[in-house]
C-alpha cells in the first residue's frame, strides 16, 4: 500500500481487542479493602492507644519491607506499590493484641509475606491465606500472647477485660452471658485491635461487598455456617455450649468473615463453591470452639477450607457448547 | 470509554447504542486514491490485474487465475498498484490501489448478468455481491457442504458504540425488504429471523417477518449468543453459528442486496461510526477503499504518536498501524483513541479474583484457562478448560484486574493450535 504520509510517520499502537478496560486496579481495589478496615482499627487505637499504633504501623511498614527485601532478592519488578504487602500488614496486625511485642509482628509478616505468599509465587499463587499462615504459625509457636486476658492485662477500660472465646472454653457458658449482642458489636470485649469492634468490620464488609470487591457468597455462607452450627450445638445441650450470638459477634469470626475467607487467591470464584467453602469454613470455626483445644476455630478452619478450595472449585457450571 | 469510578459503587453496564432519530450522514467526498483489499494473500505469478488497467465504479475485478476470488471497485479510474499487505495473526491480503479519476462511470456487468427483469440467482449474488457493504456472506448460500435452513438478520449492531445496522433500518427499510425477499427466493430458505432492539421493534415488525428482541447489554447480539438464547440452539464449542445451519447476515448487507438488485448497480459506500478522541460520534459514509486519514482529514481529526486507530468496534476490533488503512466492507467502525485513554496492560498475574468468570458469557474457567496460556500450553488448554468455548466477546480482559490481555492469549491460542492443525494435515 502507497504510504502518503513518508515524512510524516506516525507510530500508532497496534495492540489486541479489547480496546478498553473498566479501570479495576489490584492497587485501587487494595485502597478500599484499606479503607473498609479502617473503622474497626480506629475504635482498636481509641481503646488501646499509642501500643496499637505501634502494632499496626511497625506490621504495615514491615510487610512491605519483607516484600521489598524479597522482590530485590529475587530480582523480580518492585511489587509493593499494589499495596497487597500492605494489606497483608494490615490485616495481620488487626488480629494481634495491642501489647504484641515488635519482635513478634516483625516475624510475623516475614511468615506472612515470605512464606506464605511469596514462595508460592507472589501474588494469586498463594494456597493459604497469607495472613492466616502467619497467625496460626505464631498461634502454634507462642501461645500465650493470643491469651487475650493475659496480654491485655494492664488495660482498664469502661467494660470487663474478658476474652469472651477464652471465657467460654474455661468456664463455660454463665461466664458469657453478661456479654449482650449491643456490646460485642460496639467492641466491648477483649480481642485483637482490629477484630472486636462488630459494627465497624459489617460495616466495612458490606462496603466491600457492594464495591464487589469481596464475594456476598463467602463472608454470608461464612457466618451461616457458624450461627447454624452453633445453633444445633446450643439446642442440643445449652448448658455447656453458647449461643449463636457469642460465636458470631466475639473472637476473629467477622474479621474472618470479611477479611479473611475471602482474601482472592485461597478462596474460591464459582457461586456453588463458594457457599460451600464459606459453610463449610464457618462449620469447623464452631466445631473448633466448641470440642477443639484451642479458644478460637476461624483461623485453622479458614486453613482448612484452603486446602480444599482447588477441588471446590472443580463444581463449576458447563462452558457452552462444550461436548461431553 | 466506560469506566468504573473509585467513588461509584457499582460496576458499570456495557449497554448498546441506540438511535434514537435517524443520525445525519456525513458523505467523505471522493479521494484521490483508494485501496481494496482482498484476502487472498498476494500471488504475483498468478494475477490477473493488471497495472494501469482502467475499471469503472461497480467493476468486479477477478485477481488470480485459477481462483473466483474478486474485488468491487468502488471508484472509477486507473490501476496503481497491487501489493502484499499484512494483517494481524499473520493473514495476508491482496492490496489494488486505484487512482481515481475525475469523471465516474458506471459498470454494467452486474446490470446485465442481473438480467432485465431484476431475476436474482444465486450465482449472480455469488459473483458479484461478495464486496458490497456489510460483506454478505454469499459464499455460505453457494456452499453445498453447508446446509442453510435459517437466516438470522441482525438489525442491531453486535458491538458497542455502533450504529451502522440501526442507521440503515432507519432509513432503507424497503431495501432489506427487497433483499429478505430476493434471499428467500433464491436460498430457498423461508424461516427468517429479524434480531432487533428494543427500540427498533416496531419498525421491524413492519417486514412482516418473525422479530425477536435482543438484550440492551453487551454481549447479547454477538452470534452465539443470539443463537442461545433466542435460538435455543449451542453452537458446539469450535463451530459456528453456520456449522449448524444458522446464517447470520447483517442489516446493511441485506440491504445492499437489495438496493444491487433493485437499482442494477453494486453498492460501493460503506457507512460507519466514527468516534472521535473525545468520545464524539458521527455516522460516516464513504467508497470502500478510502483511507482513514482522509476520512480524519474530513473531519479534522489530528492524529499523533502513539495514538490508537481501531477498526470495528472497542471490544472486538482490531487496531491498524497505519492511518491509511482502507474502509472495507465490514468496516462498521473507526474509533481514534488518544494516547491518554489507552488502558495500560500489564504482565501481572492472575489474582484469582473471579471477576472475568463471573462476566463470561461462555461460563469458562477463566481464572485456570489464563494459566495454560500464559505458559503456552495450548492443547491441554483446549482439551481441559474449554479453550473453544470461548464465543470472543473480549470482557474478561475489560474486567481483569490485573490488567492481563486475557482476550489476546485466548486469540493467540486458537491461532497457534489452528497453525499446528493445519501443519499437521499437509
Amino acid at each position: 500500500m502507497v504510504d502518503n504520509n513518508i515524512v510524516d510517520n506516525k507510530k500508532f499502537i497496534v495492540s489486541h481487542a479489547p480496546f478498553w478496560h473498566d479501570g479495576s486496579r489490584i492497587s485501587l481495589r487494595n485502597y478500599n479493602i484499606a479503607l473498609a478496615a479502617f473503622p474497626a482499627i480506629l475504635l482498636g487505637i481509641i481503646y488501646y492507644g499509642m501500643p496499637a499504633v505501634g502494632v499496626i504501623s511497625l506490621s504495615i511498614s514491615s510487610a512491605i519491607i519483607w516484600e521489598f527485601v524479597f522482590c530485590r532478592i529475587t530480582k523480580r519488578s518492585n511489587t509493593i506499590g499494589d499495596g497487597n504487602a500492605a494489606i497483608i500488614g494490615m490485616i495481620f496486625g488487626m488480629l494481634l493484641p495491642a501489647t504484641a511485642p515488635w519482635w513478634l509482628v516483625i516475624i510475623g509478616t516475614f511468615v506472612a509475606v515470605i512464606i506464605g505468599k511469596q514462595i508460592y509465587g507472589g501474588i494469586g499463587a498463594s494456597a493459604f491465606n497469607p495472613v492466616v499462615v502467619a497467625i496460626a504459625i505464631l498461634m502454634i509457636s507462642w501461645n500465650n500472647i493470643f491469651d487475650f486476658n493475659e496480654a491485655l492485662l494492664n488495660y482498664d477500660l469502661d467494660f470487663a477485660m474478658v476474652y469472651p472465646l477464652a471465657a467460654l472454653k474455661h468456664f463455660g457458658v454463665s461466664a458469657v452471658d453478661s456479654f449482650s449482642m449491643g456490646d460485642l458489636l460496639r467492641g466491648k470485649q477483649s480481642g485483637g485491635i482490629g477484630s472486636t469492634f462488630g459494627l465497624g468490620l459489617i460495616a466495612g464488609g458490606i462496603y466491600l461487598i457492594i464495591r464487589g470487591i469481596i464475594r456476598w457468597e463467602i463472608s454470608l455462607s461464612f457466618l451461616a455456617g457458624i450461627f447454624i452450627t452453633a445453633l444445633i450445638f446450643n439446642l442440643t445441650d445449652s448448658a455447656h455450649y453458647a449461643g449463636p450470638i457469642v460465636h458470631l459477634f466475639a473472637g476473629y469470626t467477622l474479621i474472618g468473615a470479611f477479611f479473611l475467607a475471602t482474601e482472592d487467591s485461597s478462596s474460591p470464584v464459582n457461586f456453588i463453591p463458594m457457599l460451600i467453602y464459606g459453610a463449610g469454613a464457618g462449620f469447623l470455626t464452631v466445631l473448633i470452639r466448641n470440642i477443639g483445644v484451642y479458644v478460637d476455630g476461624v483461623i485453622f478452619a479458614i486453613l482448612i477450607m484452603n486446602l480444599v478450595n482447588p477441588l471446590l472449585d472443580k463444581i463449576c457450571p458447563k462452558a457452552i457448547g462444550k461436548v461431553a | 470509554m466506560i469506566k468504573r469510578s473509585f467513588i461509584g459503587l457499582l460496576k458499570p453496564r456495557l449497554e448498546y447504542e441506540s438511535i434514537e432519530d435517524t443520525p445525519s450522514l456525513k458523505q467523505i467526498p471522493a479521494s484521490k486514491e483508494i485501496t481494496l483489499l482482498s484476502n487472498c494473500p498476494f500471488d504475483k505469478k498468478k494475477l490477473l490485474l493488471k497495472k494501469k488497467a482502467a475499471v469503472k465504479t461497480g467493476q468486479k475485478l477477478l485477481l488470480y487465475k485459477e481462483s473466483d476470488e474478486y474485488v468491487v471497485s468502488s471508484v472509477t479510474g486507473k490501476v496503481s498498484s497491487i501489493s502484499a499487505y499484512s494483517g494481524d495473526f499473520g493473514r495476508s491480503y491482496t492490496a489494488i490501489a486505484i487512482e481515481v479519476a475525475d469523471n465516474e462511470e458506471i459498470d454494467d456487468g452486474f446490470k446485465s448478468a442481473a438480467g432485465e427483469s431484476k431475476d436474482a440467482t444465486l450465482e449472480t449474488v455469488k459473483n458479484y455481491l461478495a464486496f458490497a457493504p456489510g460483506n454478505p456472506p454469499v459464499k455460505l448460500f453457494a456452499d453445498k457442504g453447508k446446509s442453510i435452513d435459517t437466516i438470522v438478520v441482525c438489525c442491531v449492531d453486535s458491538d458497542l458504540l455502533i450504529t451502522t445496522n440501526q442507521y440503515i433500518v432507519k432509513s432503507d427499510m424497503d431495501a432489506i425488504k427487497n433483499g429478505i425477499s430476493i434471499l428467500k427466493t433464491l436460498t430457498g430458505v423461508n424461516d427468517i429471523i429479524m434480531v432487533a432492539s428494543r427500540g427498533q421493534m416496531h419498525e421491524v415488525s413492519a417486514t412482516g417477518e418473525k422479530v425477536n428482541q435482543v438484550n440492551d447489554t453487551y454481549p447479547s447480539a454477538l452470534p452465539h449468543l443470539i443463537m442461545k438464547d433466542m435460538l435455543g440452539k449451542v453452537v458446539p464449542a469450535g463451530k459456528n453459528p453456520e456449522d449448524i445451519g444458522v446464517c447470520f447476515i447483517s442489516a446493511e448487507a441485506v440491504a445492499s442486496i437489495g438496493n444491487a438488485f433493485n437499482s442494477g448497480q453494486i453498492p460501493v459506500t460503506k457507512i460507519f461510526t466514527l468516534v472521535k478522541k473525545d468520545g464524539s460520534k458521527s455516522l460516516v459514509s464513504a467508497r470502500i477503499g478510502t483511507p482513514a486519514s482522509d476520512i480524519f482529514k474530513a473531519f479534522n481529526i489530528t492524529l499523533s504518536e502513539n495514538d490508537r486507530i481501531i477498526f470495528g468496534g472497542p471490544m472486538t476490533g482490531s487496531s491498524v498501524y497505519s492511518a491509511d488503512h482502507p474502509v472495507q466492507p465490514d468496516t462498521d467502525a473507526i474509533i481514534v483513541q488518544d494516547r491518554e485513554d489507552i488502558p495500560v496492560i500489564s504482565d501481572y498475574p492472575c489474582t484469582n479474583c473471579g471477576d472475568c468468570i463471573r462476566v463470561c458469557p461462555a461460563n469458562i474457567q477463566i481464572n485456570l484457562l489464563v494459566r495454560f496460556l500464559e505458559a503456552g500450553l495450548y492443547q491441554e488448554a483446549a482439551d481441559q478448560y474449554d479453550l473453544y468455548s470461548c464465543i470472543e466477546c473480549g470482557l474478561c480482559s475489560y474486567v481483569c484486574l490485573s490488567g492481563m490481555p486475557i482476550f489476546q492469549y485466548i486469540r493467540l491460542a486458537k491461532y497457534e493450535l489452528g497453525r499446528a492443525n493445519t501443519a499437521e494435515a499437509t
